[in-house]
């Protein structure tokens, strides 16, 4: 290692790739991003405050974040099961199933929302079968605020379409292949000695599951999961085909942010941009903190491979 | 693994454990993926081969599809040049700041793709800190315009030719290129008849992903495009506007419109998984020889 370090020097190229690389990267990347926190530092402080913590940009915060922990939670634990049938099951059609996996990373999402929109929609061919779950349904009023869930804890709109629900469908299926793609690898490299050894110790199945496959699985799996977490957090084109729109029920960030640059401010005679890019600050400010998270949690997961001698 | 019985019966669930499962995963899969994908085909079709004839020969929708076309080509060929320049730089050399340069290629993953559309709206909008570029008396339009949509389509697909390439590059070391040079190649001979050859199938992979995701853009085009029909529309857009308009005709023509890019993303998970067994096949010959080698 220490040989080829020093040998490295002989390869031609550094000054070029490294100067384009960083030159792309700054043109492209880091000095609009800039721009955009500058836009929104030309706000005073307490405007900028009375943007970002505006209701309606509160509830399409606490929105996205909802639906997209709840769509990543559910994934977790489908994926795990998922990545489990494909790497120890043999059966027909798994490779089928294997690279459907991959499918929402090649569908674009407008393609996703609208054929999910279709689908959940009181005539499409899951929805009509789901009617229930209308406001005058009965689970639907059941959740609703006439009903006793809604009168008793909190009023949940449980529609398969427009609402938060039909959120968290469409962002389980972009969210599906990252937990599936994390944990399968790993799975599939998990040595059958150790198997071995926990059953022939008296262990049952479940126990080797539990106390010996599962703790190898977790930092894999919670990479997955905040990947998926972050691509909710992130998405636009599929939500706005499912969502209504509603501001403060169905509007999550990026769709505000979309409609504070189509505004037009009267009375200063121009567009909101400023409004647009603190919202846009706020939300790269959580993204920065996931993306933080899952570096600090690759790092972790690193400790746990098996080092070579 | 087969020559030993036992560990397949310890390593085996239970059929009560495995049945249930592999249903589990079927249905699932059946329910997210092939449903919506079945559904974008029999909602195109579902007023008959001639609305689709229609929907795909109107001119709008075959300049959206152009404009796509070129838009994908454009970010595949920035990002390949920039993917190739990253990963040599970071596989090949050791410098100061060189993990955080690491995870700065993946920043545009974690950006909403709106904000990537808002930050070129911010620059070069009609009220943003440039605006249109102005040579003498002419004028060039970057919002509302075909450099918008450029710059937007290759900002959110920054990461995903350097993802590949660099795992790649670091996967075969150094050694036959330094070979290529103590033999007396000159910097592009190495590259055209070392590096490149050795790093094509991870090339061609992160192309594909790229190449996919470009093609359906839409928080960050739909942004900065202005989707002026036949002018700005990308097929994304051109879908959404189908979609969102009166009548069973327009919705029939958005999912029949639709059904193209099914048939891109079909063709490109087929691609992927015959590029995936090429490189899988490249990386473990490399680790069994303990040096780099040439798959041909």
């Amino acid at each position: 290692m220490t040989m080829a370090g020093r040998k490295r020097r002989s390869l031609p190229g550094f000054g070029l790739s490294l100067g384009f690389t960083l030159t792309y990267l700054s043109l492209l990347v880091l000095l609009p991003l800039a721009a955009c926190v500058v836009k929104a530092a030309s706000l005073s402080w307490s405007e900028f405050w009375r943007v970002v913590t505006d209701p309606v940009a509160v509830a399409a915060y606490r929105l996205s974040f909802t639906t997209s922990l709840i769509a990543a939670l559910l994934n977790a634990v489908f994926g795990l099961a998922i990545a489990w049938v494909l790497v120890r099951y043999e059966f027909p059609g798994r490779k089928l199933l294997d690279a459907l996996v991959d499918l929402p990373l090649a569908l674009p999402t407008a393609v996703a929302g609208i054929t999910f929109a279709d689908l959940y929609s009181t005539d499409g061919w899951f929805g009509r079968y789901l009617t229930f779950l209308e406001p005058d349904g009965a689970v639907g009023a059941f959740f609703g605020p006439e009903g006793w869930f809604g009168r008793n804890l909190t009023p949940i709109d449980v529609r398969t379409h427009g609402g938060p629900l039909a959120i968290v469908v469409v962002l389980m299926f972009v969210g599906l292949p990252f937990v599936i793609r994390s944990v399968q690898p790993v799975l599939a490299d998990f040595e059958a000695e150790q198997e071995e050894a926990a059953a022939s110790m008296g262990a049952t199945r479940w126990q080797t599951f539990r106390y010996v496959i599962l703790p190898s699985l977790v930092p894999a799996w919670l990479t997955g999961f905040t990947l998926a977490y972050a691509r909710g957090l992130g998405e636009y084109g599929s939500v706005i085909f499912v969502a209504d729109g509603i501001p403060g029920e169905s509007v999550i960030p990026p769709v505000l942010i979309v409609s504070r640059l189509e505004e037009f401010d009267r009375e200063r005679g121009a567009f909101k941009y400023e409004e647009a890019a603190a919202i846009a600050v706020v939300l790269l400010f959580f993204s920065l903190v996931t993306l933080i998270a899952i570096n600090l949690l690759e790092r972790w997961s690193k400790r746990f491979e098996p080092t070579e001698a | 693994m087969a020559a030993v019985p036992t560990r397949q019966i310890v390593r085996q669930d239970p059929w009560y454990v495995r049945v249930p499962l592999i249903l589990f995963a079927v249905v699932f899969l059946a329910v997210m993926v092939v449903g919506p994908l079945v559904n974008v085909f029999a909602q195109g079709l579902a007023l008959g081969v001639g609305v689709v004839w229609q929907a795909l020969s109107h001119p709008d929708a075959r300049h959206a599809l152009m404009l796509t076309l070129i838009a994908a080509a454009c970010a595949v060929a920035a990002n390949v040049l920039f993917g190739l320049a990253a990963a040599w730089s970071i596989a090949r050399f050791r410098f100061p700041g060189k993990a955080l340069l690491n995870s700065l290629i993946d920043l545009p993953f974690s950006v909403s793709p709106v904000i990537a559309g808002l930050i070129f709206v911010l620059l070069f909008g009609a009220y943003g800190f440039v605006g249109p570029l102005v040579f003498g008396s002419t004028r060039i339009d970057i919002i509302f315009a075909l450099p918008g949509i450029l710059l937007a389509t290759t900002f959110v697909t920054v990461p995903f030719i350097a993802r590949e390439l660099i795992p790649v590059m670091e996967a075969l070391g150094p050694e036959e290129e330094e070979a290529a040079r103590i033999l007396g190649a000159n910097a592009w001979q190495m590259f055209r008849h070392v590096t490149l050859p050795n790093i094509k199938w991870g090339l061609l992979y992160g192309v594909l992903l790229c190449n996919a995701r470009a093609i359906g853009e839409f928080g960050a085009v739909n942004v900065v495009s202005g989707k002026l029909a036949g002018r700005t529309d990308t097929l994304p857009l051109h879908i959404e506007k189908l979609y969102q308009g009166f009548g069973a005709v327009q919705t029939a023509s958005a999912f029949a419109l639709a059904s193209i890019l099914c048939c891109l993303a079909l063709a490109t998970l087929l691609l992927k998984n015959y590029l995936e067994w090429k490189t899988h096949e490249q990386l473990r010959e490399a680790a069994k020889n303990g040096t780099s080698t040439d798959s041909r």
